[in-house]
């Protein structure tokens, strides 16, 4: 696949910018002992709120899901920035965004403890990044800027 | 952006293809920056605080005191006595099958049937019950049979022993200890009679209706040295506890104002009942319900809604200010105050009720050089909170607490201008069940402090603390050492002047005075 030259600065872009997003979101939570989904998911909404809460209640299941979230967000970005197997983080973000939008959909007639910084209906900013990222997944450009590129080389054979 | 030669590709590494490949690296230095300043900025907040500061939290449920099972006798066994033995483990076969249905497909009542199975068992057994409306007696006597937390084709233990009058339950054999949940006016003639008969006597609240009863139960009390609890089981609330052990760190600096509110908008807050159309004067024992109050005709309202009427009640000050009052003395060892002013009104509910809808009162204690004040309506839901004014911070009670500094605070000044603390911010927030105490430090937390939102949730484990104060007075009972429960008779007659005197200030119209000397209203 090849790029214009502004196209693979727009996906590089695109691709940074995401990858900035989780990887700060996944250290502040790495980096912080203390921290937990648990409030998050028991103000979930929508039709999966039962299933949220039931993972906020479950003593094992609580820190899986934190420690998956946490380091999930973290790997992800840390990709998306290197360029470095990004087609695979970028399906692990969706899956993680895919998450954190049925736990807190945007429909009407739900409210949510925590306030929302805009007014959505049904898309939100967490779709919106999802889609962005299924861009990322199909338009790869980690081999022309990324460590890819570097990791193609070691990989050929000489 | 392929070379010319695909085929250079795999043999050569240009300096283009390093460029290239490690061209976004400096965005993972710029993300660490930030990382870094963000956890400098987290770990500056609340630190300088935290370090000198050893709050005390309540470690856990006591556990139970072994010992013989003990007997007890209800006197009231209406809404209220209805709640007391569902937190001592007895509800109704009828309602443990409703729970149980609604349980199926009900998250809620899942819960709550959860909740209160894993309520521990007290080892007690409800012998004696009376009650002056036959529906409620008969109810108590099927609640009281249900030890084993079954629905209606399950298990029974021997039914208590309906008593018809209060008199002859205190005296019975078979009662240990006396709950008494009737009427205000009712509460001291039975607790006199049954500390007299030697009975451990768990009291709802206010302790009494007239003054002079205060004075006789409290002396009373003393003299049988019976267990004696009041139902103020606010005594349980953890946040009361973590707050007590703040404000004696001085974090608050000095408190010169506390204001504390009643807000309720609904028929059922402002004591509207419903009436039971099983009540007539065949099921009704009107003349003992009566009993030290002047007498009037048979009324269903005044028997359903008995809180409407000085007659049987002790308004919103004896009802409703009480709860915030033991509260606070709780934390901050109030006392009786020096003086009371109150003023109000029947301004919303003209249904013929003589007690006031509308109260304000305040409470003067010039030797701790600050006022308490109440106010209450009972048709405004605007919630004011409970609010303990510091001139270092304010502290914000609820089922949580917050301490938010004030700007202006002496205590905090360098903190502040050194950008530790910031102004008008909570620095402190506590939720029961975590056990511990968080400097606020993230949005997301600062939102949640207050919303109680973890503590409704606990880990299902949420303790109903009238089980709690049930509890201790059991314990208290079973260690027979003297050693008193948390809301002993010396601060039910603190509950009971305090309330009286800010009554008594309405209705006369004037300020009162507590005579220390002389233990006297004046």
């Amino acid at each position: 696949m090849e790029y214009s030259k502004s196209k693979l600065t727009a996906l590089v872009l695109l691709r940074l910018a995401i990858g900035w997003h989780f990887l700060f979101e996944g250290m502040v939570k790495v980096l912080n002992p203390s921290w937990s989904s648990k409030a998050y998911l028991l103000d979930s909404g929508g039709f999966l709120k039962g299933f949220f809460e039931w993972m906020a209640h479950n003593t094992t299941i609580l820190p899986v899901v934190d420690f998956m979230n946490a380091w999930g967000l973290t790997v992800v970005g840390f990709s998306l920035i290197t360029g470095l197997f990004s087609r695979y983080a970028s399906l692990v973000g969706i899956i993680l965004l895919g998450l954190y939008y049925l736990s807190h959909p945007a429909y009407p007639g739900i409210d949510y403890l925590f306030p929302s910084d805009g007014s959505y209906f049904i898309i939100n900013k967490t779709l919106v990044e999802l889609f962005a990222l299924y861009v990322i997944y199909s338009f790869p450009s980690d081999q022309f800027v990324g460590l890819e590129r570097c990791w193609k080389y070691i990989k050929t054979p000489r | 952006m392929n070379s010319e030669n695909p085929e250079n590709d795999k043999l050569k590494f240009s300096r283009r293809d390093v460029l290239a490949g490690l061209v976004s690296l400096p965005v993972l230095g710029v993300i660490g920056y930030g990382l870094m300043k963000h956890h400098e900025s987290k770990k500056k907040l609340g630190s300088g605080l935290i370090r000198n500061i050893k709050p005390i939290i309540p470690a856990g449920i006591p556990s139970l005191v072994e010992g013989k099972t003990i007997n007890i006798g209800m006197v009231g066994c209406g809404g209220r006595g209805g709640y007391l033995m569902k937190a001592l483990g007895f509800v109704h076969p009828d309602r443990i099958d409703e729970f149980t249905e609604k349980a199926n497909n009900n998250k809620y009542w899942a819960d709550y049937l959860k909740e209160f199975n894993a309520q521990e068992n007290l080892n007690i057994k409800i012998t004696a019950i009376c009650d002056v409306f036959e529906k409620n007696a008969r109810r108590a006597i099927e609640i009281g049979a249900n030890a084993f937390r079954n629905g209606k084709e399950g298990k029974m233990e021997t039914a208590p022993k309906r008593y018809l009058r209060y008199h002859d339950l205190v005296a019975a054999p078979e009662v240990d200890a006396v709950i008494i949940a009737t009427p205000d006016h009712l509460h001291v003639p039975i607790a006199l009679e049954a500390a007299r008969h030697g009975k451990h006597v768990y009291c709802e609240k206010p302790l009494s209706w007239t003054v002079a009863e205060t004075f006789e139960i409290r002396n009373t009390v003393k003299e049988t040295g019976i267990v004696f609890q009041l139902g103020h089981q606010g005594r349980q609330t953890e946040s009361y506890q973590a707050a007590k052990s703040l404000i004696d760190q001085n974090v608050a600096g000095k408190i010169s104002l506390i204001e504390v509110c009643t807000n309720r908008n609904d028929p059922n807050g402002a004591w509207v009942y419903d009436i039971d159309p099983e009540g007539n004067p065949d099921t009704i024992d009107w003349k003992q319900f009566i009993g030290p109050a002047p007498w009037h005709e048979f009324s269903l309202e005044r028997f359903f809604r008995w809180r409407c009427w000085w007659d049987y009640s002790t308004g919103l000050s004896g009802d409703l200010f009480t709860h915030e009052y033991d509260a606070l003395n709780q934390i901050l060892k109030l006392g009786i105050p020096h003086s009371a002013m109150a003023s109000g009104g029947i301004y919303f509910y003209k249904d013929g009720r003589t007690v006031p809808d509308v109260l304000n009162m305040t409470f003067e204690y010039p030797d701790r050089d600050l006022t308490l004040l109440y106010s209450a309506t009972l048709s405004s839901e605007k919630n004011r909170g409970k609010v303990i004014m510091g001139h270092d911070a304010y502290i914000e009670l609820n089922d949580t607490l917050i301490v938010n500094l004030d700007p202006k605070s002496t205590q905090y000044k360098e903190e502040i201008e050194k950008g530790i603390l910031k102004p008008h911010e909570p620095i402190y927030s506590y939720v029961p069940g975590q056990g511990k105490i968080d400097a606020i430090t993230t949005p997301t937390e600062k939102y949640f402090a207050g919303r109680g939102l973890l503590y409704t949730y606990r880990d299902g484990k949420a303790v109903d603390t009238t089980h709690l104060h049930l509890r201790e007075w059991l314990n208290c009972i079973r260690l027979h050492d003297g050693t008193k429960p948390s809301c002993h008779i010396d601060q039910a007659f603190e509950e009971a002047i305090t309330a009286h005197m800010g009554s008594i200030s309405y209705l006369e119209g004037r300020r009162t005075y507590w005579d220390e000397v002389n233990e006297k209203i004046i």
